[in-house]
C-alpha cells in the first residue's frame, strides 16, 4: 500500500479534524497545515508563496504567539502541489529575509546636498511626498500636446516597480499613478 | 507560460535554451526530472555548461546572441526533412495564408524598410503594407491548403530559411555541427502526432536586440511541430520574479492598461474612437476574434477606476486618463534617457533597484542626480535610494531630496501573487510588519488619500481624475486586499439581466463573459474576472484533486487566468473533430452527443476549453458553421507562423548584437537589427569589433542570489555562499591573460570597469566563429556597492550596453563586448 504524507498522518492518528479537511475539496478558509503539528505549539501557522522566483512554491510560516510575535521558522509546504515541500536555497532562507537586522524599519529622509539620512515620521514623509507630487504635477501638467490633442498628463514624474508587490497592490498602485497623469510607468518586466 | 510548471512532466522532449532553470528556477526541475524518468530527453543549449547542462542528455554550446541562427537552422531541418506536423500546420496555423505579392526580403531587409534619419533611438522601421495577407471578396484571408502557392506563408518561410544551412549556422553560432544535428534530430521528433516538446526559456532570450524574434522563432517551431495547446508542450517563459506575471497582467508598463488593453494615444480622442481603434474585426464566422469584446473590458476598467463618477455622459472618465503621443515611446530606456537629460523632476521606485538592474547603470545613477525628489520604497536600503552616497558621488553636489519608505515583507501582509504558470495564489499574514515598516498597499492608500486631500483643500490643475478616483479599498482605516481583489474581479454595478439571468447590483461578476460595455459592470482587469466571485476567493483554493485527464492540472488548487484555464490554446490539442491528438495525455476532449454523423449537443471534458464551441468538424467530416478556430486571441483564429505584427519582420532573421566579435554577418550585409534602438548621450558608449574589447560578455544569475541581490545580499547564509561578484572564463582565456583562479581582475566595456574575482572553469570553451577563435565570459548581475558593506562588489550592469529590442525595448544585456585584464 502506498501512503502519501497525508495518509501517513491519518494512519498515525496525528491529524486533527480541522486539518483533515483543509487539503481536500474546496475550502476557502486560511489553511492550517498538518506540518505545523510537528512544530512548537505556541506558533501561529500561515501559508505563503515564496517571494523570489515565479515557480510559486508554497511555504509554511510559523509565527510566535508569545513574546515578540516574530517568525520562528519558514519551511516548504508539503501540501503545495507544485513544490510538495521542497524549496531552493532562496526559499529556504525566507526566515532570514523577514527577521533581518538590516531591514529598514523607519521612514528616512535625505535633504538636498546632505550627506546623511535622518529618521522621520510617516506622517511627515507622506505629507511632504504628497506636496512634491502636487507641485510637480501642477507645474508640468499638459492638457494638450504640440499638435493640440488632449493628453492630460505629466512627463516630469515617473514611477518604476513593482513585481515585488501583490496583485491587489499593483492594481491600486497603477490606478493612483494613472489618475495623477503619469505616462512614465514601468517595471521589472521591461528589463 | 502557455502551460505551467507541473505540465512539464508531460513532455516527450524538453529544450532549455536561454535559461538555466536548474539554478534559477530550481524547483521546476522536479518536473523536468519526472519527464526524464519517463524517457523524455533533456536538451540544453547555452554558451556555458551550466548545472542545467550537467543534467541534460544533449548539450550544445552557442555564442551569445546567435539563437535565431541556431533555431532558423532547425526550421530548415524540419522543412527539408518533412518533419512538420502536416495536419496541425495546415489546420491551425497561418501557413496556408497568401501574403501580398509585393512582399519581399533582400539582403537582411524586408520590404518597406525606412531608415530613421530623424531624432530618437530607433535605427529604422517598416511600412508594413506589403506584409498584409491577401483577402477574398468576403474579407477573409485567402488560403492554399496544399501549401504550394509561392505566395503562401509556408513557401515564403521555406525560402527565407533556405540560407540557414548547417555550415552557415555553425560558422555563426560556433556550435559543433554534430551537436547541432543531434539537437535538431531529437527535438523535431516531437512533430509526430501524439508527441509533445516544450521549450523553457528566460532572459537569455529576451535580453537581446533580437529578443522578441528569438522567441518567435521557437513559437514557429512549436506550431510546425504541433506543440501548442497540448500537454507537455507550449512556449514557456520562466519568469524571474514571484509576481512579475501579475504585475505585467495589471500592466505596470507605459504602453498597456490592466488586462493588456492599449494605453490611449493622443489621437484616440474619444472613448468611441479608442474602442474602435483597438477592437479588431474579422469577417470570418469561424474566427472567435476574442478581442472583439474589447469595449466591454475597457468600459468595465473605467468603471473600476472611477466608480459612480464614470457615466456615459463623461465617456466613463476616459478623458481623465493620460494619453501618450502617437509614435512616441515612454519605456524604461526612454524614461532614464529623459531623466539623464534633466527632463524629470520627481521619481518613485517601488521595490525595484534601477541603480543596479538597468542596463548601463552608471547612466541611471547619474540621471538620479538630476532629480528634484525621489521616493524609494523598499525592504532594505539599496543602491538606488542611497545613490547620492555611492561610489564617485559627491553628496554636497547632489540636490535630489530622497524619501526612503520601509516596506513590509510578503509574509507580513495578505494578498495574492501570480506565478509564471499564471496561477494566482493567495498568501496570508504571519507576523505583523517589523518596526514601523508598512505593506505597500497601506503606503499607496495613504499617499492617495493625502494627494486627494491636498487637491480638495486648494487649487490645482485638472482635479477630476484625482478627486473622482475610486479609493475605498479599506476596512477600519487599513488597506484591505480583499476589497481590491474583488474590484479587480469586478461587480455588477446595477441590476442587469445577462444571458437571461438577473444579476443583482453589488454582486461579483462570475466571469468575463458577463462583462458589459454599457457601464453596468466594473472589472479592474478582465483577465482576472472569475478569480474572486460570489463563491469566494478562488486563488485561496487548496484541493489536491486532479482533473479527469489526470495530467496534473489541479483545477481547484489556486486559480489560473483566464477563467481557470490551465493550458492556453487547448483547442489545438484536439483534431478538428474534437478528439485529442494524444489519447493518453489529453487536455480536453469533446464529449457531446451525435446523431447521423453530426454533433447534436456540446460538452467538453478536461481543462476549461478555450471557448466551449462545437469542434470544427462533425464525426462524418462535414465542416460546422458554428465552430471556432483554436487560436481565439488572434484576429483570424490561426497560430501565426507569419507574424506581421512585429517591428522587425514577419519572419525572424539573424542579426549580430550591437556589440559583437565578428566583422561579418554570414546571412546578410546587415550587421545589427535594422530596427534596434540605440541611445546616444555621452554616457551611451558602445564599441563593436574593437580590439580594446575582444571578448563576448554576458550576464547571468546564481541560485543563492536573486536579481540585483537586494533581497539576498543582506542575508548571512546566502552571502556566505556567494560572497563576490565574479567573472567566469575558460582555462584557455585565463592562460591567454595570465589569470589565476580566485584572482581579482578588471572587466571593462565601452561603458565602465568592474572589479571581479576570476573563476576559471571548464564550463566556458572558446568558440570558433567563422575562422576565428572567440572567447566568452559571464558575470552574475546580483551585486551592488551597498551590500556587502565592503562596497567592493559592484553591479555587472555597469558594463551592459545602451541598446534594446525594437518591439519591447528590453536591453541587450546578454551579449556585449568586454576586456578582461589582471589587476
Ligand atoms: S523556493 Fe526557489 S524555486 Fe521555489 S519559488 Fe522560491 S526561489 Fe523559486
Amino acid at each position: 500500500m502506498k501512503l502519501d504524507r497525508r495518509d501517513f498522518m491519518k494512519f498515525s492518528g496525528a491529524a486533527a479534524a480541522g486539518i483533515a479537511v483543509s487539503g481536500l475539496g474546496f475550502d476557502l478558509k486560511p489553511v492550517k497545515s498538518h506540518a505545523g503539528m510537528l512544530k512548537t505549539r505556541y506558533a501561529k501557522e500561515t501559508t505563503t508563496i515564496c517571494c523570489y522566483c515565479a515557480v510559486g512554491c508554497g511555504a509554511i510560516v510559523h509565527t510566535s504567539k508569545r513574546g515578540d510575535g516574530r517568525v520562528i521558522n519558514i519551511e516548504g509546504d508539503p501540501d503545495h502541489v507544485i513544490n510538495r515541500g521542497a524549496l531552493c536555497s532562496k526559499g529556504s532562507s525566507l526566515k532570514q529575509l523577514t527577521e533581518n537586522e538590516n531591514r529598514l524599519t523607519e521612514p528616512m529622509y535625505r535633504a538636498p546636498y546632505s550627506d546623511k539620512w535622518q529618521t522621520v515620521s510617516w506622517d511627515w514623509a507622506l505629507d511632504k511626498i504628497a506636496e512634491r507630487v502636487k507641485k510637480t504635477r501642477d507645474t508640468s501638467f499638459e492638457t494638450t500636446n504640440a499638435k493640440g490633442q488632449t493628453v492630460n498628463r505629466t512627463t516630469r514624474m515617473a514611477s518604476v516597480g513593482s513585481a515585488a508587490m501583490d496583485n491587489e497592490e499593483c492594481w491600486i498602485y497603477q490606478a493612483l499613478m494613472r489618475s495623477l497623469g503619469l505616462v512614465y510607468v514601468e517595471h521589472q518586466a521591461r528589463i | 507560460m502557455t502551460n505551467h510548471w507541473i505540465d512539464i512532466q508531460n513532455s516527450d522532449c524538453i529544450l532549455i535554451m536561454g535559461s538555466n532553470a536548474a539554478e534559477n528556477h530550481p524547483i521546476s526541475f522536479k518536473y523536468v526530472t519526472k519527464a526524464m524518468e519517463k524517457g523524455a530527453p533533456l536538451i540544453n543549449v547555452d554558451p556555458r555548461f551550466t548545472r542545467t547542462s550537467a543534467k541534460a542528455d544533449i548539450y550544445a554550446a552557442l555564442r551569445s546572441g546567435t539563437d535565431i541562427a541556431f533555431l532558423g537552422g532547425m526550421i530548415k531541418y524540419i522543412l527539408d526533412n518533412n518533419l512538420y506536423n502536416k495536419e496541425y500546420t495546415a489546420a491551425y496555423t497561418n501557413a496556408s495564408f497568401l501574403v501580398d505579392e509585393s512582399f519581399g526580403f533582400k539582403d537582411g531587409l524586408f520590404s518597406g524598410y525606412r531608415k530613421n534619419s530623424g531624432d530618437g533611438p530607433s535605427m529604422g522601421g517598416y511600412d508594413k503594407s506589403s506584409w498584409a495577407f491577401q483577402m477574398d471578396d468576403k474579407g477573409i484571408p485567402r488560403m492554399d491548403k496544399t501549401l504550394k502557392d509561392k505566395h503562401c506563408v509556408f513557401q515564403l518561410m521555406k525560402k527565407h530559411y533556405e540560407r540557414y544551412d548547417i555550415d552557415t549556422v555553425v560558422k555563426v553560432t560556433g556550435t559543433a555541427g554534430k551537436d547541432l544535428l543531434k539537437v535538431y534530430e531529437t527535438y523535431t521528433a516531437t512533430g509526430k502526432t501524439g508527441k509533445a516538446g516544450t521549450i523553457m526559456y528566460a532572459m537569455g532570450w529576451t535580453q537581446h536586440t533580437v529578443g522578441t524574434q528569438m522567441i518567435r522563432t521557437m513559437a514557429m517551431i512549436q506550431l510546425l511541430l504541433g506543440n501548442m495547446g497540448v500537454a507537455g508542450g507550449g512556449v514557456n517563459a520562466l519568469r524571474g520574479e514571484s509576481n512579475v506575471q501579475g504585475s505585467t497582467d495589471h500592466c505596470l508598463l507605459w504602453h498597456i492598461w490592466p488586462g493588456y488593453l492599449k494605453t490611449a494615444r493622443a489621437s484616440n480622442d474619444t472613448l468611441e474612437a479608442y474602442n474602435k481603434k483597438y477592437t479588431p474585426k474579422s469577417n470570418d464566422p469561424l474566427s472567435a476574434n476574442w478581442w472583439q469584446n474589447y469595449p466591454k473590458y475597457s468600459v468595465s476598467l473605467l468603471k473600476s477606476f472611477f466608480g459612480d463618477k464614470a457615466i456615459p455622459e463623461n465617456q466613463f472618465g476616459y478623458t481623465w486618463l493620460p494619453k501618450v503621443d502617437d509614435g512616441a515611446v515612454y519605456s524604461w530606456f526612454d524614461l532614464f534617457d529623459a531623466m539623464y537629460k534633466g527632463n524629470l523632476e520627481g521619481f518613485f521606485a517601488w521595490g525595484q533597484n534601477p541603480a543596479c538592474s538597468g542596463s548601463n547603470a552608471s547612466k541611471i545613477r547619474k540621471a538620479l542626480e538630476k532629480l528634484d525628489w525621489m521616493v524609494n520604497v523598499n525592504i532594505f536600503d539599496n543602491e538606488t535610494g542611497s545613490f547620492w552616497r555611492g561610489p564617485g558621488a559627491e553628496p554636497s553636489k547632489i540636490g535630489t531630496e530622497v524619501f526612503m519608505l520601509p516596506a513590509s515583507v510578503s509574509v507580513e501582509k495578505e494578498g495574492s501573487i501570480t506565478n509564471s504558470g499564471r496561477w494566482m495564489q493567495w498568501r496570508y499574514q504571519g507576523p505583523k510588519p517589523l518596526g514601523n515598516s508598512r505593506p505597500d498597499g497601506d503606503i499607496i492608500m495613504e499617499l492617495g488619500h493625502r494627494i486627494k486631500e491636498k487637491y480638495k483643500a486648494s487649487d490645482g490643475v485638472f482635479k477630476h481624475p484625482i478627486l473622482n478616483l475610486k479609493w475605498d479599498y479599506e476596512t477600519n482605516g487599513a488597506y484591505d486586499p480583499h476589497k481590491a481583489a474583488k474590484e479587480i474581479n469586478g461587480y455588477f454595478v446595477k441590476d442587469v439581466t445577462v444571458k437571461g439571468k438577473l444579476c443583482k447590483k453589488g454582486t461579483l461578476v462570475p466571469s468575463f463573459a458577463w462583462l458589459q460595455a454599457d457601464g453596468s459592470t466594473s472589472s479592474g482587469n478582465w483577465l482576472y474576472c472569475n478569480s474572486y466571485t460570489e463563491k469566494g476567493n478562488m486563488s485561496a483554493r487548496r484541493s489536491k484533486k486532479d482533473a479527469a485527464n489526470n495530467i496534473g492540472l489541479y483545477p481547484e488548487f489556486a486559480w489560473c487566468w483566464p477563467v481557470n484555464r490551465r493550458i492556453l490554446y487547448n483547442r489545438a490539442s484536439v483534431d478538428p473533430k474534437g478528439h485529442p491528438w494524444d489519447d493518453k495525455q489529453w487536455v480536453i476532449k469533446f464529449a457531446g452527443e451525435s446523431k447521423d454523423g453530426k454533433y447534436t449537443s456540446k460538452k467538453w471534458l478536461g481543462d476549461v476549453p478555450d471557448g466551449g464551441w462545437y469542434p470544427l468538424e462533425n464525426p462524418d467530416g462535414t465542416r460546422r458553421s458554428d465552430a471556432k478556430q483554436p487560436f481565439i486571441m488572434r484576429k483570424h483564429g490561426f497560430g501565426q507562423i507569419f507574424g506581421p505584427g512585429r517591428a522587425d519582420g514577419p519572419f525572424p532573421e539573424h542579426y549580430e548584437p550591437l556589440e559583437c566579435p565578428v566583422e561579418k554577418n554570414y546571412f546578410s550585409s546587415r550587421m545589427v537589427n535594422p530596427t534596434a534602438v540605440v541611445y546616444s548621450t555621452k554616457e551611451d558608449g558602445h564599441a563593436s569589433c574593437d580590439p580594446r574589447f575582444p571578448f563576448v560578455g554576458t550576464t547571468y544569475r546564481v541560485s543563492e542570489h536573486w536579481q540585483t541581490g537586494l533581497m539576498t545580499r543582506p542575508q548571512k547564509w546566502l552571502m556566505e555562499l556567494q560572497p563576490n561578484v565574479f567573472v567566469e572564463m575558460s582555462e584557455e582565456l585565463a592562460k591567454l591573460r595570465g589569470i589565476k583562479n580566485g584572482e581579482r581582475v578588471l572587466v571593462s566595456s565601452a561603458r565602465a570597469n568592474l572589479e571581479c574575482t576570476a573563476i576559471v572553469t571548464k564550463r566556458f570553451k572558446p568558440f570558433t566563429i567563422g575562422y576565428a577563435t572567440v572567447h566568452q565570459v559571464g558575470i552574475p548581475w546580483h551585486y551592488g556597492w551597498r551590500w556587502p558593506a565592503t562596497g567592493t562588489e559592484e553591479s555587472a550592469n555597469l558594463l551592459t550596453p545602451p541598446a534594446g529590442d525594437p518591439n519591447t525595448r528590453i536591453p541587450e544585456t546578454k551579449a556585449f563586448m568586454v576586456n578582461v585584464t589582471k589587476l
